[in-house]
């Protein structure tokens, strides 16, 4: 049995005018599926060029991306992507419902079950009632449930999202994580989820992978033991909460340093020892 | 209904006071450059006639909307492929600089030569003359597609001819509008001087034939007829503008609220 | 990367150039409509031996200057007055929207009688055509004024003239100079428009004389020199433009006209 998503020994060179900038060194990991798993990192720690190595979007230098046992050389049917820039992601001159119907139109599907699915995805977001609106009178948290509503419309084996909520105010942002977590939990859906926020990452994933600073290694992977029922309220004041994101806060503090903590290594999968 | 009232007031305030000032200052007028308005209005019908209008002024139309149609698919076309990739525009940027800067009624005796006097010099002139600033704004446009939205429709599977149509001809869509807005007067140009030239019909034609025959209210109606067209044509732009580009002044009104 | 775009540009005007050289040798078109390079070049290096030439070329030019000079003034006064003055904008606004998209050829007739051939007919037709550019421009820039400036500078107590000076010009500025940019090619159109149909002396008649004394290659030569002309005034308008503007870091879409 296949991990659904495999990254081995994935290494990505920008070379252009001279320059030489090795952005990603040696990133090995696996998610399997139906895993949420959150991918955190120092910023500029080349989180962006490792999903759009995964997404097809770039090319790798070396190492491959298989998507359910096959390599992928290009963005793959299987996979969606959903964007920090949810207001440069979204067509302004299309509707709401047309932004979703898009990537469908691709795909090859009858009318009413495009429309079924763009009705679909718009209620699991909360925004049936945006569908004849245009992306620009929405908020930008709204903006960004219908970038979700478009991926989930696709219907993904894998969804990627690269630091979704970087450019949303708190309570919004909040409220986004637990939509991503209960369509996560009904949808059964492999998530791989890309944030600089310890926070998010731990109350998100069922496993953090940990990445160092640029050029970027897998600094460590966690599972994250706390409990599949979240909620913003009681589980962030859990003490369990607390040790993981301290945890995971000290990881990335080593990494920005470029060493290991040598007694705080773990194997990968592990979990940190209770303190 | 008090404020629609003085709206309808400001409209047409102005353009009765600036009427009756012409009717007043020219009546009686024994210049004969500047004939009472009195009179141009009531040579107006005389001369505009159903007949007039079908040998003057629809070939006039025609050949105008010829021209222009060409160009504007052309340069769309042309702009699309030359600001999609790099080296294609790097290669064409300085002689399509200089053919845009060259003032396109020059273009009328180099096509005379060619084409003659007949429609197809007049469509040809007007399509050269439109199609570079079409092209140079497609250009702009095409080259300047957010990269956010270029990957989100690459991971999404929209490619070819789908791209184009969904992606890369909508987001350029405000500066070719742009460019067909510049080519457009560029046209009407072409149109009057072309048949100027030569010709034995349409506007310009009549208008100069007028001048030519010291037919000086006919002329002027000429010119009231010619600046009508300008404004319909202007009006009818407009119109298809606002509904092309809807989603686009929605955009940055929204962009201006929230800076 | 500039380095290798300006060969690639060279190696393309190159390749256009070779073009129209090749395409009327082999014959694709007559050598009598369409004269390869070579021969307008030389046509074009004789015409700069030529007096004659340079005062049409002066001609052109001062009716170029001297029209765009009016509709810039003409645009500017007429711009600041119609937005400081309160109520003159909406009461213009239907007028403005009239006249404006009249085509300024259509007052040839009009220009050949009352001034024939002279400077003034050429003006009439340049000044009509550009000053519209000016004034819309100015119109949008003035719109364009940040209000919390605009009421800072009326809770401070200036006056009319001054909120002109330190509030409302600098904030439109940069449409002005768009709008000088755009009237500047506008004027070099309707100037060679002028001179072609009308007469007036310049490029425009001289390129006329050409044609009708079978003179192709003088012709072409002329047409080459009006368009590098074009192509000076524009890269020159950009450049004025652009520095002009080196404070101002607004991104501004350019308003279509």
């Amino acid at each position: 049995m296949h991990a659904q998503l495999d990254v081995s020994g994935l290494h990505k060179v920008y070379e252009g005018s001279g320059r030489h900038v090795e952005a990603v060194r040696d990133l090995t990991f696996t998610v399997d599926a139906g895993e949420l798993v959150c991918l955190v990192g120092p910023s500029g720690c080349g989180k962006t060029t490792l999903l759009k190595c995964m997404g097809g979007l770039l090319t790798p230098t070396a190492g491959e991306v298989l998507l359910g046992g096959r390599k992928v050389s290009g963005p793959p049917p299987g996979m969606a992507f959903v964007f920090q820039e949810y207001g440069r992601s979204l067509f302004p001159w299309m509707r709401v419902g047309e932004n979703v119907e898009l990537p469908l139109k691709q795909k090859d599907l009858s009318k009413a079950r495009r429309r079924e699915l763009v009705a679909d995805a718009l209620e699991s977001v909360g925004l049936t009632e945006a569908a004849g609106a245009y992306p620009w009178q929405l908020s930008g948290g709204m903006q960004q449930r219908v970038a979700i509503a478009r991926a989930l419309a696709y219907e993904p084996e894998v969804l990627l999202m690269d630091e979704p909520f970087a450019a949303v105010d708190a309570q919004t942002r909040a409220d986004l994580e637990d939509l991503v977590r209960g369509l996560w939990r009904e949808r059964g859906i492999t998530i791989l989820f890309v944030t600089h926020d310890i926070d998010e990452a731990v109350y998100l994933g069922e496993r953090v992978v940990v990445l160092s600073a640029s050029p970027t290694v897998v600094q460590e992977q966690l599972k994250v033991d706390l409990p599949v029922e979240r909620d913003q309220l009681h589980t962030r004041v859990s003490p369990r909460f607390a040790e993981l994101r301290t945890h995971v806060y000290e990881q990335i503090q080593a990494a920005k340093r470029g060493t290991l903590p040598v007694q705080d290594r773990l194997t990968p999968s592990d979990t940190p020892p209770l303190r | 209904m008090r404020r629609a009232l003085i709206r309808l007031l400001f409209v047409v305030a102005l353009p009765a006071v600036l009427l009756s000032v012409w009717w007043l200052a020219s009546d009686g007028s024994t210049n004969v450059f500047w004939p009472p308005l009195r009179t141009i209005l009531r040579t107006f019908p005389d001369v505009w006639t159903a007949h007039r209008f079908t040998t003057d002024v629809v070939p006039s139309i025609l050949r105008l909307t010829a021209g222009y149609a060409t160009a504007a698919v052309v340069g769309v076309a042309l702009g699309t492929v030359i600001g999609s990739y790099r080296r294609v525009r790097a290669v064409c940027e300085p002689v399509l600089e200089f053919l845009r800067a060259v003032p396109p009624p020059v273009l009328v005796p180099v096509i005379m030569l060619f084409a003659g006097i007949g429609d197809t010099m007049k469509i040809v002139v007007i399509t050269s003359g439109c199609v570079w600033p079409v092209l140079l704004n497609t250009v702009e446009g095409v080259r300047a597609v957010d990269p956010v939205m270029k990957e989100t429709a690459l991971s999404y599977g929209i490619t070819g001819a789908a791209r184009l149509r969904t992606l890369v001809l909508r987001s350029a869509s405000p500066q070719i509008f742009t460019g067909l807005r510049q080519a457009l007067s560029i046209g009407i140009i072409l149109m009057v001087i072309s048949e100027m030239f030569a010709g034995t019909d349409g506007l310009g034609y009549t208008v100069v034939q007028f001048q030519r025959s010291f037919a000086v209210p006919d002329m002027w109606t000429g010119i009231l007829v010619l600046g009508m067209l300008g404004f319909l044509l202007s009006v009818v732009f407009q119109v298809v503008e606002r509904r092309v580009l809807g989603w686009y002044h929605g955009l940055r009104a929204a962009a201006r609220r929230t800076p | 990367m500039r380095g290798l775009n300006t060969a690639l540009g060279a190696a393309g005007l190159a390749a256009f150039l070779a073009l129209g050289e090749v395409v009327p040798r082999v014959g694709i078109v007559k050598e009598a409509y369409f004269p390869p390079t070579s021969r307008i070049a030389s046509a074009f290096w004789d015409e700069l031996q030529d007096g004659a030439f340079w005062s049409a070329l002066d001609d052109t030019l001062t009716g170029w200057a001297l029209g765009l000079a009016i509709a810039v003034g003409a645009g500017i006064v007429v711009g600041v007055l119609l937005s400081v003055v309160p109520y003159l904008r909406e009461a213009t606004a239907s007028t403005i929207e009239f006249l404006r998209p009249i085509p300024s050829v259509a007052l040839i007739p009009l220009a050949v009688l009352l001034y024939g051939t002279e400077l003034r007919s050429v003006l009439l037709l340049v000044v009509y055509a550009s000053f519209w550019q000016i004034l819309i421009q100015v119109l949008y820039g003035v719109q364009d004024v940040d209000p919390v400036a605009e009421e800072t500078a009326r809770s401070y107590g200036l006056g009319t003239w001054a909120r002109v000076r330190h509030v409302l010009w600098p904030s439109a500025l940069p449409y002005v100079m768009t709008g000088v940019r755009l009237a500047a090619a506008v004027a070099l159109i309707l100037t060679i428009t002028a001179e072609l149909v009308i007469g007036a002396p310049g490029l425009g008649a001289t390129i006329m004389v050409a044609q009708t004394s079978q003179a192709v290659p003088e012709m072409y030569a002329l047409i080459v020199v009006t368009g590098l002309l074009g192509l000076l005034i524009n890269v020159g308008a950009r450049t004025v433009e652009r520095r002009a503007l080196a404070w101002h870091q607004s991104v501004r879409g350019e308003v279509a006209v």
